[in-house]
């Protein structure tokens, strides 16, 4: 599992920059950032290093911020990759509460999902897929 | 050291008590007819006579007195004693209407310091305490009030006023405060803040807090206390009548003694004007017995309390009030619908997930009035799930729908958006093109 940053906002101006900023003068990385939004609020998350200390440096600027583990798992970057994946988590009777994906590179794209069941993860580096571990992503804390 | 500051007084038999509150509801009823006009004009209207006062109970024969009279005087106009026996005077903000002025003899400020001294020993106080002072000093009778009080029992006042909450802490803790005075919202702030500074409440000597001046929840209390880890008691007080000390709360924690030997308590309906029976709720009506300067016979306070029936274990016998629920005139009206914000402020409390902060903000959207809820969700909520978020938005609506028969907008807000106020919380903001007035 990664550990995942993430951050409710009020959907109002300003937020968006405040937290970037505040991340930015605390010299952490941010490496991708997704948004959920709804009319009045959004919840953003962030894979970003060291997340725990962003957490922490967001809290003291008055955020809500918490770390969350989700579930990353590399696939190849064709027509079919996250289908293949997705079916395999329904056939272990997981339930997803949430995910998004991003590419580094041609070959490959990263799925990040948020699974109930703790155990899938173990489940799907046994049935071959290519779970990415923390320090692929970020610095660690 | 007694543990009453008057204990002749306080645990007084309650027909001795009565014996001496018609004794002085006697002299009050004629002083206030002899010497205020007003009172000579509407007593001759209702057709009492002061002079023939048979029982308490004739108090219900009397006219009532209401905050315009005291507008309409203003400044001096219901002064019952010649201005230079008066010493000191106190008015009310005037925020929503010309300020209501009240004056002071000495002995008016005597009683007053004596009411309040009562309340620092029911928190076990006395000339051993040092008791801050976070009121706000100036016309409004929270800091002064309980700044002499403190001093009739002897105590060693710091009289911090509002503001530079930091600083209120530092002192706090070098000068070894046992009993802090201040309103419910500020303590919570002071306690939420010595946290943040990273200090523990073992570095504190405090032993109690007396707060009040604003309306308080259960749940607000229970975390004042949980906080600050110390006996709460809640003061009740209103400039009109005196300023806090009418009430307090003894370590019962069960409702707030009333100085029954200053003040004749009445609690009615708020839209008959008949009294309820004792334990029911209704609008608390105060005759002031020995007030020299500014006397009132029964004065609406707006403020909706109860009775506590029964004996309290303290060995007090002045009745007890309960804590104000609301005040007649916080009614908001509502797309036709009579809502207390303390009905509110129960559904917030009632809900974990969220912290007891609350604003409700009122909107005209086309022609109807729309009410929005802000809450924050409590630190442990695991937002990071929309769905938790919509489930508990949905719920809360449900819960608010079911209570106040009218649909409520909820609004999430990020952790210290909703303001918490260094004086009186504002909790409703009303910003529709036409306010309904009750």
């Amino acid at each position: 599992m990664i550990e995942q940053l993430t951050v409710f906002i009020q959907n109002e101006k300003g937020r968006l920059s405040g937290l970037c900023r505040t991340l930015a003068d605390a010299n952490i990385n941010m490496h991708d950032l997704f948004i959920a939004d709804t009319s009045d609020f959004g919840v953003v998350r962030v894979f970003c290093d060291t997340p725990q200390a962003a957490a922490k440096v967001l809290d003291e600027a008055g955020f809500r911020a918490s770390v969350t583990k989700v579930l990353a798992v590399r696939v190849p970057n064709e027509p079919g990759g996250l289908a293949h994946l997705l079916e395999t988590i329904e056939s272990m009777g997981a339930n997803i509460e949430y995910g998004y994906c991003f590419s580094r590179g041609e070959a490959t794209a990263i799925d990040v999902l948020k699974v109930v069941d703790d155990t899938v993860e173990g489940k799907l580096s046994e049935a071959g897929f290519d779970v990415v571990s923390a320090e692929e992503v970020y610095k660690l804390d | 050291m007694s543990k009453y500051y008057q204990e002749e007084i306080e645990c007084m038999e309650h027909s001795k008590l009565e014996e001496l509150q018609l004794e002085r509801l006697r002299d009050v009823a004629v002083r206030c007819y002899e010497n205020i006009p007003l009172y000579k004009q509407r007593f001759d209207e209702a057709g009492v006579d002061p002079y023939h006062i048979e029982s308490l109970e004739d108090i219900k024969k009397f006219p009532f007195t209401v905050k315009q009279d005291m507008r309409d005087a203003y400044p001096f106009g219901l002064f019952a004693v010649p201005r230079s026996e008066c010493v000191r005077v106190h008015a009310s903000s005037g925020t929503t209407g010309q300020a209501t002025v009240v004056g002071y003899t000495k002995d008016d400020l005597q009683v007053w310091g004596d009411c309040f001294a009562r309340g620092i020993y029911m928190l076990g106080g006395g000339e051993d305490s040092v008791v801050q002072v976070s009121y706000g000093y100036g016309l409004f009778t929270g800091g002064l009030g309980a700044h002499f009080g403190a001093e009739a029992a002897g105590a060693m006042v710091v009289p911090m006023s509002t503001g530079n909450t930091k600083r209120q802490i530092q002192i706090m803790k070098d000068f070894g405060v046992t009993i802090l005075c201040a309103t419910p919202s500020y303590a919570l702030l002071i306690a939420d803040t010595i946290a943040e500074m990273g200090m523990s409440m073992d570095e504190f000597k405090l032993t109690g807090v007396i707060l009040g001046a604003e309306p308080c929840s259960e749940a607000t209390r229970d975390e004042i206390r949980r906080k600050l880890g110390v006996q709460y008691c809640d003061v009740y007080g209103l400039s009109e009548i005196m300023g806090p000390g009418v009430a307090m709360e003894c370590s019962e924690a069960n409702g707030l003694h009333l100085c029954e030997d200053q003040f004749l308590a009445e609690i009615v309906n708020p839209d008959t004007f008949e009294p309820v029976p004792d334990g029911e709720f209704g609008e608390l009506v105060i005759t002031t017995l020995t007030r020299q300067c500014t006397p009132l016979i029964r004065y609406r306070t707006r403020d909706l309390t109860r009775f506590i029936p029964g004996e309290c274990a303290c060995g007090r016998t002045h009745k007890k009030i309960d804590r104000i629920v609301g005040r007649t005139d916080d009614m908001l009206i509502i797309r036709g619908v009579n809502v207390f914000p303390s009905q509110i402020e129960q559904v917030v409390n009632s809900f974990d997930e969220i912290t007891p902060h609350y604003q409700i903000v009122l909107t005209t959207k086309g022609t109807l009035d729309q009410i929005e809820l802000r809450v924050e969700t409590a630190p442990d909520f695991p937002f990071d799930e929309i769905r938790a978020l919509e489930d508990l938005r949905k719920r809360l609506a449900a819960a608010l729908k079911s209570n106040l028969q009218i649909a409520v907008k909820i609004k999430f807000c990020e952790p210290k958006t909703i303001e918490r106020s260094e004086g009186k919380s504002k909790r409703v903001i009303d910003l529709r093109e036409v306010k309904q007035q009750n």
